[in-house]
């Protein structure tokens, strides 16, 4: 289960379970979590639980409330954050998110996790999640693994001079209908592979089967009447 | 009516990077129009005896099913063609077949399975799907999604509780609110699209897409539709690439030309007469 640490200027204050739903934070008696000094507001924040996920909120406090040294209002708390309320901080941990070899499979029961607003899911199943390493959406992954950047320059043929960039997963050469190539970019670098017509592409005269063929900086690539260049940058 | 020459059908599946073993199933018939996959769940190898029962079920019920059935007939109920009722039929079959096994053999305590199928007849194509497996339509260049996630994230974006952006972030990714099996009803989603010759549909399972963003789905099918084999290796390379976490399966299908049920005048008004 996840748990918030408590600390002031790196001294540790207490320990927090995420053991509710909900749980607020504040000057004010009242809170949760409660901390007595004036920069934090009478509530200040909340933190809600929903499924697998906490909800960080501001609740329009005076001083604002800072993730990670960003000011948020509203933010999906991620193992490891550092929530910071004035001078004092909290840190979250949650045992999901500490990637384990071997994590095993298990399948969350409806109570584990209710959403608290509602009883329209009735049987709420978790798939297993192998370890919560990879949970990271697409748009994460992609960013995380550094991408080579490459173009290519047509040296003969319709668009002579011309140079094309390499930014996107797969980029098509060729002509519709008569012959057509793509170049695939992975972590590993880039690759070329026929898709239509009768022959396929030459890459430094020889043709390539119809494997996906490596290629390397400064490689002649010749299709439908064109030759290019590959350069990577 | 075959539709073996109508449909150009490709299916892959692949175990991923993390997993040691691939519990989704998929399946395909040519003929009658159909294709099926599922994304089993449930400890130890359950997950994978769910998905295949699934699959399994529901192919041998529309076969024979289909037999008995003149395409081009439209349920007064629903509004669909007739062959909605035959899947929502299959499905419960499918559902009855997984339940039964899940309280008979321990080991296969709580086990269930995701769907999501397609059925072309008649110029038409009759969606069904429970979980977070998805159908998308690649038309005139345009990426669309048909089915919407039976999921815990898919509820909180509905209800506007977290930006798309914040669901890239959220742990709940896995949570489905509706499975095949787990109880003795189950609820299926059914909807009917109109089909256009040069449609490429899409079939995956949550290990694509967790995996691999739409604006890449959308970029690899645009550029390979015209091999649809290496279309749906790349995509698989590319969830493998972005961390495999998951199995990951695709089925693409290509509509080569109209299937419009034939029918005379007579038949129809038989059909209004009925």
């Amino acid at each position: 289960m996840a748990k918030l640490i408590y600390s002031l200027n790196g001294s540790f204050l207490g320990e927090f379970t995420l053991n509710k739903d909900k749980l607020t934070i504040g000057r004010r008696p009242s809170n949760d979590i409660q901390i007595d000094n004036l920069v934090i507001s009478g509530e200040h924040a909340v933190i809600k639980v929903i499924g697998r996920d906490a909800f960080l909120e501001d609740s329009g406090s005076t001083n604002g409330t800072f993730v990670n040294g960003k000011q948020i209002q509203q933010h999906i708390l991620q193992h490891d954050d550092l929530i910071q309320l004035g001078k004092y901080q909290l840190r979250y941990l949650n045992d999901d998110g500490i990637p384990m070899p071997a994590m095993p499979r298990q399948k969350a029961k409806a109570e584990d996790s209710p959403p608290p607003e509602k009883s329209a899911i009735s049987q709420a199943k978790q798939k297993p999640a192998s370890s919560a390493g990879e949970k990271s959406g697409p748009s994460q992954t992609a960013a995380a693994v550094q991408q080579p950047a490459a173009h290519i320059k047509i040296l003969s043929g319709s668009g002579k001079g011309k140079e094309q960039l390499l930014n996107k997963t797969v980029t098509t050469l060729g002509k519709p209908g008569m012959q057509v190539a793509v170049i695939t970019r992975r972590a590993q670098g880039f690759f070329l592979t026929h898709v239509e017509g009768q022959s396929h592409p030459l890459v430094n005269g020889q043709a390539i089967g119809l494997q996906a063929h490596a290629l390397h900086d400064h490689d002649v690539i010749e299709l439908a009447g064109s030759k290019m260049e590959f350069c990577l940058a | 009516m075959n539709l073996s020459d109508t449909l150009q059908i490709v299916r892959l599946t692949d175990v991923g990077l993390k997993r040691d073993h691939n519990e989704d199933a998929i399946a395909s018939d040519a003929e009658i129009g159909l294709v099926v996959l599922a994304d089993g769940m449930g400890g130890y190898k359950a997950g994978e005896v769910a998905s295949e029962i699934a699959v399994l079920t529901i192919v041998a019920e529309l076969k024979e099913a289909m037999l008995e059935l003149e395409p081009g007939q439209i349920d007064p109920v629903t509004d669909m063609q007739a062959e909605s009722l035959l899947i929502v039929d299959a499905v419960q079959r499918a559902n009855a077949s997984i339940y039964h096994v899940s309280q008979d053999q321990p080991q296969c305590a709580g086990m269930g399975t995701t769907l999501v199928m397609g059925m072309f007849t008649n110029n038409k194509l009759l969606v069904g799907h429970i979980g977070d497996s998805r159908l998308y339509c690649l038309r005139d260049d345009v990426l669309t999604r048909l089915t919407e996630d039976h999921s815990l994230l898919q509820e909180q974006l509905n209800s506007g509780l977290i930006t798309p952006e914040q669901a890239r972030t959220s742990a709940n990714k896995n949570l489905v609110t509706r499975a095949l099996g787990v109880d003795p009803e189950v609820d299926l989603e059914l909807n009917e699209f109109d089909v256009e010759v040069g449609d490429i549909y899409l079939l995956c399972s949550d290990g694509l897409t967790d995996m691999v963003d739409d604006d890449d789905i959308h970029a690899t099918l645009k550029s390979l539709h015209t091999n649809l084999e290496l279309a749906a290796n790349h995509l698989i390379q590319i969830a493998n690439d972005n961390g495999g976490a998951d199995n990951i399966s695709v089925i693409l299908v290509r509509i080569l030309k109209p299937f419009a049920a034939e029918h005379s005048w007579y038949d129809n008004v038989l059909n209004w007469l009925k």
